[in-house]
Formats: C-alpha cells, structure tokens, sequence
C-alpha cells in the first residue's frame, strides 16, 4: 500500500464564539495513512432557544484529531437523518461513508438534556451500535459530546478513547514593560473550557495529576525559591508540601497514588526520594555526585525512571526501587531527558539531543529499538495521553512556546498553540472514571 | 551602569524582597484557593531588569541616605568595599551543559570573596541559570551545580559558607530571548546579588 501522508491544515475549529475563553486551537497537521470515512450528521433538537454547543461538531473535530477519521462534510449531506427510521443507506454509500452518526438532544426539564445518539453501519445497512442516552444540564453538552467520541472510538477501533480526559499547562505572557505573569491552567484535553488554577508572577513549572486526577503537584517558585505544591483541583485548596533549601522539584504520583517521587538537593545535589503522604516520611532513592533529576514511576510501581548525567552526558536510568539497583536505558543520541512511560510499560518516550537538535523520542523496551516521532526542535515535557497512543509536548514555533501532539506510531499530528504567549510543560490526565 | 548603583539598587531592592519575604511567610502553610494565589511574586523585582530601571528612577540621588541607613553600623566598612567592587562584574558565563568557573572569571570572583570577608553581614545569593534547551527540570539542576561552582570558589577563598546562598532559576528567568548561541550564552549565567 501506498504511504500517503495526508494534510488538513485547515482544521482550525474557530466555532466558539470570541467569549468562549478558549485558548488553544487545534491544527492537525498529518493523519494516518488510512482514514476511517465516518458521516457525523447534526443532531436533531426539538428546543427553542438555541443551544450553547453544537454536540455533532465537537464529536466530530475530536474523532478527525485522533487521525484515524476522516469526516463527511456537511455541506455534502444528502439528507439529514436524526432517527433510524429516516435513514437511507444509499445516500450515504454515495458518499463513501463507512459509518453514519445520528443523533438528537430533547429538553426534558429546566436545563437537562437527553441526548441521544446511534452509530450506523453503511456496507452491512444495520446499527453497528445500541441506542444510548445520556442526561446532561445544558453547561454538560460539551461532556456529552466527548463521552460519544469516547463511544464511537472505542467502537470503531477497540480503543478507549481519550477525548473526555483534561490537560494542565503552564502559560506565561511576558509583556517587557511588565513582569511576567505565569498562570496553571487546566483545560478539555481539545483545549476548550481552560480555567486558571494558580496565578503568579514567579515561575510555576512541572504539573502532575495525582493517580484519581482530583489533586494535582506542581512547583511554584515563592521570594524566588522553588516550592512544591499539592492542590485539590475542586476546592482549590493546597498545601505547600516541600521546602528545602535548594531544589524541590518534579513531583511525580506513584500508580498505587500513596506515594510522590520528587527531586531535592537538600543533601548536597540533585537527588530522587519518595514521600509517602499519609506517614510524611522521605526515603532517599539516589545517591550520586551527578545530577539525578525527572523522577517517572514504572507502570507497576516498582521502578523508578529518571535522568541523570552520572556517564557523562544526561541519560535515561533505571532504578529498582527494592535493590537499588541502577540500570542505563537509553544509548542513542547525544542526550535524553524526561522519561515518560506507556500505561503498558512496552514504550519509553523521553527528549533526545540529536546533532543538537531537541525531539521526542520512543524507545521500545523489549526490542531497545529507538524511533525519533518529532522533527521540531527545542521539544521538551512529554506527556503521555491516559490509552498510550498520543504524547503531548512543547515545542517552539516562530519564537512561541507551543503544545502538540504526536501519535505513538508518528502518524498523527496536531498543534495546539496558544493565542495567549508561551505554552508549555502540558500534563495529560488519567481518565476520571 | 556602574557596578556601585546596580549594588545599591540590589540593596534597596532586596531589603523590600526580604520585608515582603517576612511578610508572607505566613501565607507559606496557607490553604488559599486558587483564585486568591495571586502575587506570589513580591521578590521578582530585582529579577526583571526593566523593574530595576524603574526602580532607578524612583530612587534618585537624594535617596542615597536612606539607601544607606538601611546598611547599619558597618557601613563605613561597607561603603570602602563596595569602592572596591567598582567595575567587577556579578554576571558569570558558563558553556553549554558545563558547570566550570571559567579562568577569566577568577579574578573579579577573588574581589567578591574579599568583600565578603571584609563585610561579614553581607549575604551573597548566587542564581544559577541557564539556557533554554534540554527539559526544565534537568536545567533546574544545572543551574544549583553551577551556582554551586562560584559558591566553592568564594568558599575556597575563604569566605564563610554561611554568608552564601546557592538558589536556581533553571531556564526560567532568562535575561535573553532569542533562540540562538548568542542569547543562550547569555542565559548560561551565575549572578551574584548581595542581600544584607
């Protein structure tokens, strides 16, 4: 078959309206070789009063950013079917369409919603999913639009879908005659409905979901000295949890969620210690002259993946947490940095120097084998989306700080920059439920 | 800019920082939430070089006494030494991925520990930094070990550890924005600031 890259720079999804404070705007750059033709008709609505989303259209932009869709334009449509009953399969053979999306939101009472939705299947002219409503208030419909992009995907690919999951992500507007302002933000994994977490005039940097995605660490500089902090999304309740002298950086949740990674120099150099957070207690995990820094948990808990430059050059390293023992993993390249690992533990992906340049690198751990996803350069803070098949990362363009994405198998593409100065160091969240 | 001014600037700048320190200590162990985070950032005055500008122009010359009331007793003493630091620079360059005080660095490194010894109330804080590429949290740990660096050349010279303080800053606070060897370079710094 034919490796056929595919561009769709025209993906700008400027539906919101300018109150909507919107932020990041997605461009999808590359997409697999082979698209999934799917036809996502609007939905029927038998309200009045214009509803704030337009539910088919987000279902739609999520499942053409996952790459592996194509979507019939609406324009095109012969009909507009929102019921079975009204669905002709010829139509939309016509088309080319290998599935149909139909769908229809009543008002039932106050601001709920029912909105319900049916994935059909053109070449066998039969459902290729059950009926399934779902109940929302009107400020949901955006949650029910990506719970069907969650349903569809999975359907469609025997992938959970990641579209109702959420993103953090550092901005900071540097206007010269002003001091910087750095805001931690929390926004839809599509980058819509962005909300400030914590606001400063110092630098924040390194933001982790805990394991159940309610609290989130980060480090915030405070009279110029790094601090870690633990914050409860909901309330925005937060705890100053180190404060040494010296480093107190990379918080990272250990999958069992009773235990932070971090890093501090409180001993001399950079160093890795776990602290367990019910009993307070620190353990020391490294012990080195060289910089051991961006601790990562191993899938199951039981090893620690980190950089340190103890060879020379900064490294991948291993560390098993009951021996001790240390083990290099990666070779290749002039440096790495920042290891991230699948939930599967199959994939490393970190930040390699490559004949100076900075991208994001995957290694396969089984085979050793090393495939560069990203030629940008100056990638930094990969973050690994909760099903292991996107890895978010800031880059620069034109002198800017964005986000973007890569699919693991290097296919996918999309950017997500900002209309509001610098973004960076993004945190991908785990799912919610 | 003569080294003496941006000195004393420093000193104005940091007593405000060290008040404005004191005063939110309190606010360290808070649980405030997210909305009434604001302003973390009292201390970032003396960081941004356009705030030291207007700082520049706020104080002028007749705020010299003020400038120096602040210093106490030893500000005879003081005041000599800080003569003797005319033209030195506080800005230290290091190359890439490398913690190594450079040769050249030596002898204006000599004159701070000098004035350190001379002046045993005087704190020096050594910022490491450095430049943008590799991650941040990596660059956060290079830019200690360099601060680390001047901080055992001033030691080695004799000045008590106790009137240092290594902090980094990482890539955070460049004073360069381009993205080439030419602002890197002068992002991969160690800065010297006196507190008292």
């Amino acid at each position: 078959m034919m490796l056929r890259k595919w561009c769709l720079v025209l993906f700008t999804c400027l539906l919101f309206t300018s109150v909507a404070r919107a932020q990041l705007v997605i461009e999808v750059t590359s997409g697999a070789d082979k698209l999934l033709p799917i036809a996502v008709v609007p939905f029927g609505y038998n309200g009045t009063n214009p509803l704030p989303q337009d539910v088919a259209q987000i279902v739609q932009d999520d499942l053409v950013r996952s790459g592996l869709f194509k979507a019939i334009p609406r324009s095109s449509m012969l009909s507009q079917p929102s019921k079975l009953s009204d669905v002709y399969y010829r139509d939309w053979r016509l088309l080319k369409a290998d599935y149909v999306l139909i769908g229809s939101i009543k008002k039932i009472k106050g601001d709920r919603y029912r909105v319900g939705f049916q994935l059909l299947n053109v070449l066998t002219q039969k459902p290729a999913d059950d009926y399934t409503t779902i109940d929302v208030t009107k400020n949901h419909l955006r949650d029910a639009a990506h719970y069907i992009s969650d349903a569809v995907f999975k359907k469609l690919t025997g992938i959970r879908g990641d579209f109702s999951t959420r993103i953090l992500y550092v901005t900071e507007q540097h206007d010269r005659t002003h001091h910087p302002l750095y805001k931690l933000q929390v926004a839809d994994a599509d980058g819509h409905r962005p909300q400030v977490i914590v606001e400063s005039n110092e630098p924040i940097l390194s933001p982790a979901w805990s394991r159940n995605g309610r609290d989130i660490a980060y480090v915030m500089f405070k009279n110029m000295r790094p601090r870690i902090f633990i914050q409860e999304l909901a309330t925005g309740k937060r705890k100053q949890i180190m404060s040494f002298k010296g480093l107190n950086g990379s918080p990272a949740w250990s999958p069992d969620g009773k235990k932070l990674a971090l890093v501090l120099s409180k001993d001399g150099n950079a160093e890795i210690y776990t602290l367990d957070l019910a009993t307070q207690k620190l353990e020391r995990m490294t012990n080195n002259y060289a910089i051991d820094t961006e601790p990562a948990w191993g899938p199951k808990g039981k090893t620690i993946y980190f950089t340190s430059d103890r060879g020379g050059n900064p490294q991948i390293y291993r560390l098993d947490i009951k021996t001790k023992k240390v083990e290099r993993i990666t070779f290749e390249g002039d440096s790495n940095y920042r290891a991230r690992l699948t939930p599967d533990g199959r994939f490393l992906v970190c930040i390699e120097k490559l004949n100076g340049d900075y991208h994001i690198a995957l290694q396969d751990l089984k085979t050793g084998r090393v495939k560069i996803l990203t030629h940008t350069d100056l990638d930094e803070s990969p973050t690994i989306s909760p099903n292991g098949t996107m890895v978010m990362y800031a880059t620069t363009e034109h002198g800017k700080e964005i986000l973007a994405v890569v699919s693991v198998d290097g296919l996918v593409k999309y950017k997500v920059p900002s209309t509001d100065g610098d973004v960076r160091e993004p945190a991908w969240s785990p799912y919610f439920n | 800019m003569s080294v003496n001014k941006l000195g004393k600037f420093a000193v104005v700048g940091l007593s405000a920082a060290w008040l404005a320190g004191c005063s939110t200590t309190g606010a360290n162990t808070d649980a405030s939430t997210a909305t009434t985070a604001t302003n973390e950032g009292s201390a970032t005055t003396e960081q941004a070089a356009p705030a030291d500008t207007d700082k520049s122009a706020t104080y002028g010359a007749n705020q010299d006494n003020s400038v120096t009331s602040v210093v106490d007793n030893q500000q005879d003493k003081a005041k000599n030494s800080k003569a003797m630091l005319d033209g030195v620079p506080t800005v230290f360059y290091f190359d890439f991925d490398k913690s190594i005080v450079r040769p050249a660095a030596r002898e204006a490194l000599a004159k701070h520990a000098q004035y350190l010894i001379d002046n045993p109330n005087v704190h020096a804080v050594l910022e490491g930094n450095t430049d943008e590429r590799g991650t941040r949290e990596y660059n956060m740990a290079l830019g200690e070990r360099r601060a680390k660096a001047v901080a055992r050349y001033l030691t080695i010279q004799g000045v008590p550890a106790s009137q240092i303080e290594t902090v980094s800053f990482g890539e955070e606070v460049p004073v360069a924005f381009g993205h080439d060897e030419k602002s890197w370079q002068l992002n991969r710094r160690v800065e010297i600031r006196y507190e008292k």
